[in-house]
Order: structure tokens, then C-alpha cells, then sequence
């Protein structure tokens, strides 16, 4: 079993190394396109801005690379919005792999309830069904920080409430995604990550 | 439903976890790492480890300890304490930081939460603001540990900062802090109503009814604390359990 992280110029990408290297798992974090490639699975993560980080995928040729994969694929945050159609950040076309807009959230008007965004912090997932999950993981708490989502559609695998009703989660064929952070999710997370690693 | 946060906050020196009284008079408490790991097992939401070590010796052994916190624990975690540049944030992103904490260096130039706001994204930046209550809705910000009066005000700052790309501020009550009578209720809710990112409450906890109060009358999003942890006069489990039985969301 051998995992690729895609490396990119933002985010926090060392803590997804972590979290593979407290399951026990190999793994590297690479640019390369053959070592991508030929992966057994390969591990999308992010927290940055959608459009400067298109602009980095396409000028080191990744966006058809990741398009084109055939094994399994996970996305975390950035990594699942890029995977959409289009991102309302920075208005830019994305990877189009799920046919999903991403949309910035509205602070509701008035706002009782002094709801904020960035959406950050632990909420719950719901309504799971994709091979990422298991039914024991209904209901529990994962870790979220993002200003932008997803709406629920044919491809969602997990609901989360905030503000609205937005996918936790997005499945399609090979495709895997999560807008919250399974590597930093606790026990939970992991547990989520040794789905993906068992698929 | 988005729960509310549980912060234990850990005061670093030389590789050790410290806790002040009032920022003064030092007391070590044990390791950084083995403490986190504890407290993210027993709940804990997320962790704040501020670096209060000045030598640039020790600046390097803090980014040493922020990678082994990385590798270790496996909830989302700030680290604050004499960030002042792009290339001291990077460094601390590059060892595993969720998040950097700015005070002092963005009080003394603001733009720094712009730049580290466009190079990190704002969920990345945490503004931290030290304020002591000056008269009626009057508060004043401070620098250095509380030692240092600025021109600056707590409630336009905090606006400030969230418009130049704060992600988040922690707000820390000097007038409240270890005193343990409660956290600055009336600002915090003044705060968390005129901004829309979130506000971490911090000064002032010394009972569990501290926590319920400063979610339902100061309208936080996290309650951060450090002795009542360290000290094992407040146990997490206890606490998350108490904030649910009063109708609090937390994640148990």
C-alpha cells in the first residue's frame, strides 16, 4: 500500500503525513506525476484559496492528472471544493468531477443567533452512505474551518446543518471527498482515514 | 449543530508548559506534548500552546516541539508567542500548525494580518488581543503581557482585524485573567455581536458554571483556559458533561 499526497503551494499538508504515519501507512508527498500515477491511492488535501490554486494545479499539469485517476481519490476541504465545477472563490472553473457549484456562505439576516463564518469548529455528520463511512460514524463530530461549501446534490455521502443543509461529504465512482478534516477530526477521523485506506 | 469549543491553553518556556498568575510569577507544569495528548483524549476541542521563551535559542526549540505536537495530536491546534514576520508563521505552518496566533506584531503593524491572511488564508490567522477595561464600554488593548498600554481600543481593533482577514479572535480579559470570577461576559457579547468570525473567550475561568455562562450570557464560540486544567481542579469529561446537561452543545 503505497499513498500519494499531492503537494501543493498552501495549507497544512504535513499534518495529513502525520495523521498517515500514526496509522502505519506509506506514503509520500509529491508533485511527480508518475509517482502520483501509480499510487494505490491518492490523498487531495488543502486549505488555501480555489483560485490561485488552480492556477498552480494547471501549470504543473495536475488538474488533468487528478481528473484522469482511476484509483481511489480522496479530497479534503480545498481539495473537495476543487473538485467541484466552479468556486464562487476567486469565480474560478474548477476540476469538475463532481457537477456542484461552491458557494461562499451568507451570514443570515438578522442573525439571533450570532452564527459566524468561517464555519469552524467540531459538527456532526448525517444521512452517511458512502464506503468512507460506517453506520457507527452517524452522528458523530468532525472537525470543519471553511468559508465556502457545497450544497447537498446527487453525489453528497454526509450531511452537515450550518446555515443549511451542505455536504460533509461527496461521492463518485473513484472519487472520495470530505469538506471537513478527517486528519485532524480525532479518533473519528482516523477512523474515517482507515476507510479510505481499506477501500 | 456546531458544538461550542473547550480550549486548555498551554504556556511554553524552554520546551515546558508554564502558567502564569496575571502573566507574572512563574510556575513550570510539565511536558508540552505529553500534556496535549492527554487533553485531546479527554476532549479537549482544540489546543493553544503560546511560546512566551524570548531567546532566539529557544524560538528554535519551539518549532522543534510544534512538530511533535503535529505527530502526535490529532486535533487542530494554534501556536502563538513572538510571530512577527512571514518567515517565523511559514515556519511554524511548515512543522504542522493549524493556525499562528498574532497580538503584540499586529498591534504594532496591522497590516501583518493582511499579508499572513493572504499568504496562509484567514483560517490560519488568529488575532489575539489583551485588553484591560478602562471605563464604561471602554477598554483598552495592551502589549507585552499586559505590561504595555496602547492607543488602540478593544472593539474597533477587533473589527480592525477581522477586516484585514482575522479568522478568529481570542480575546483575553486582563482584568480578568487568573482571578477565576468569570470571564469579561458583557464584552465578549458586545464583540461577538459587531463581528461575524469567531470569538475565543479567555480570562477569568475558575468554575464549570464560568463555561455555561460565558456560551449563553457572552455569546463565545470557545471558552480557552489554562490553570483550572493544568491543576486538575476542572476534569474535561466533567465539564463537557455539566455545559450538555445545561442545554450547551459540546461534542462529548
Amino acid at each position: 500500500m503505497k499513498i500519494a499526497i499531492i503537494k501543493y503551494n498552501a495549507g497544512n499538508i504535513r499534518s495529513v503525513s502525520f495523521a498517515l504515519d500514526r496509522l502505519g501507512v506509506e506514503h509520500s508527498i509529491t508533485t511527480n506525476p508518475e509517482e502520483i500515477k501509480n499510487a494505490d491511492k491518492v490523498i487531495f488535501p488543502g486549505v488555501g484559496e480555489a483560485s490561485s490554486t488552480m492556477k498552480y494545479l494547471k501549470e504543473n499539469k495536475l488538474d488533468q492528472l487528478i481528473v484522469n485517476l482511476k484509483q481511489p481519490v480522496l479530497g479534503i476541504c480545498l481539495g473537495m471544493q476543487l473538485m467541484c465545477s466552479h468556486s464562487e472563490e476567486g469565480d474560478v472553473p474548477c476540476l469538475g468531477i463532481f457537477d456542484e457549484q461552491v458557494k461562499k456562505f451568507v451570514v443570515p439576516k438578522p442573525n439571533p443567533e450570532l452564527i459566524k463564518v468561517p464555519h469552524m469548529g467540531w459538527n456532526t455528520i448525517t444521512e452517511v452512505n458512502s464506503k468512507l463511512f460506517d453506520e457507527t460514524l452517524e452522528g458523530e463530530y468532525v472537525y470543519f474551518v471553511h468559508s465556502y461549501y457545497v450544497a447537498r446534490g446527487e453525489h453528497t455521502a454526509a450531511t452537515t446543518p450550518y446555515i443549511l443543509p451542505f455536504s460533509a461529504a461527496l461521492h463518485k465512482d473513484n472519487f472520495y471527498a470530505t469538506q471537513f478534516h478527517p486528519e485532524k477530526s480525532g479518533d473519528v477521523g482516523s477512523r474515517i482515514l482507515e476507510n479510505f485506506i481499506k477501500l | 449543530m456546531l458544538a461550542k469549543r473547550i480550549i486548555p491553553c498551554l504556556d511554553i518556556k524552554n520546551g515546558m508548559t508554564v502558567k502564569g498568575i496575571k502573566f507574572l510569577g512563574i510556575k513550570e507544569v510539565g511536558d508540552p506534548v505529553e500534556l496535549g495528548a492527554l487533553y485531546a483524549q479527554q476532549g479537549a476541542d482544540e489546543l493553544v500552546f503560546l511560546d512566551i521563551t524570548a531567546t532566539h535559542e529557544g524560538r528554535k526549540t519551539f518549532v522543534d516541539l510544534v512538530k511533535r505536537i503535529a505527530q502526535h495530536i490529532n486535533i487542530p491546534f494554534t501556536v502563538g508567542g513572538g510571530i512577527s514576520e512571514i518567515k517565523d508563521a511559514e515556519a511554524l505552518l511548515n512543522a504542522g500548525a493549524d493556525k499562528i496566533s498574532i497580538n503584540s506584531s499586529a498591534v504594532k503593524n496591522p497590516q501583518l494580518i493582511n499579508d499572513m491572511a493572504r499568504n496562509f488564508g484567514s483560517q490560519f490567522v488568529v488575532v489575539a488581543i489583551d485588553a484591560k477595561h478602562f471605563d464604561g464600554d471602554e477598554w483598552i488593548v495592551t502589549v507585552n503581557g499586559g505590561r504595555i498600554p496602547t492607543d488602540k481600543r478593544l472593539f474597533p481593533w477587533a473589527k480592525e482585524a477581522e477586516e484585514r482577514g482575522a479568522g478568529e479572535i481570542l480575546f483575553t480579559s486582563m482584568d480578568h485573567d487568573g482571578v477565576k470570577q468569570g470571564f469579561a461576559n458583557e464584552a465578549l457579547s458586545k464583540m461577538s455581536s459587531e463581528l461575524s468570525i469567531p470569538i475565543i473567550a479567555s480570562g477569568g475561568a475558575g468554575s464549570m458554571e464560568h463555561f455555561k455562562d460565558v456560551f449563553t450570557h457572552g455569546k463565545a464560540d470557545a471558552g480557552l483556559a489554562a490553570s483550572i486544567f493544568h491543576y486538575k481542579e476542572i476534569a474535561i469529561p466533567d465539564l463537557k458533561g455539566y455545559l450538555k446537561n445545561e442545554g450547551i452543545n459540546v461534542r462529548l
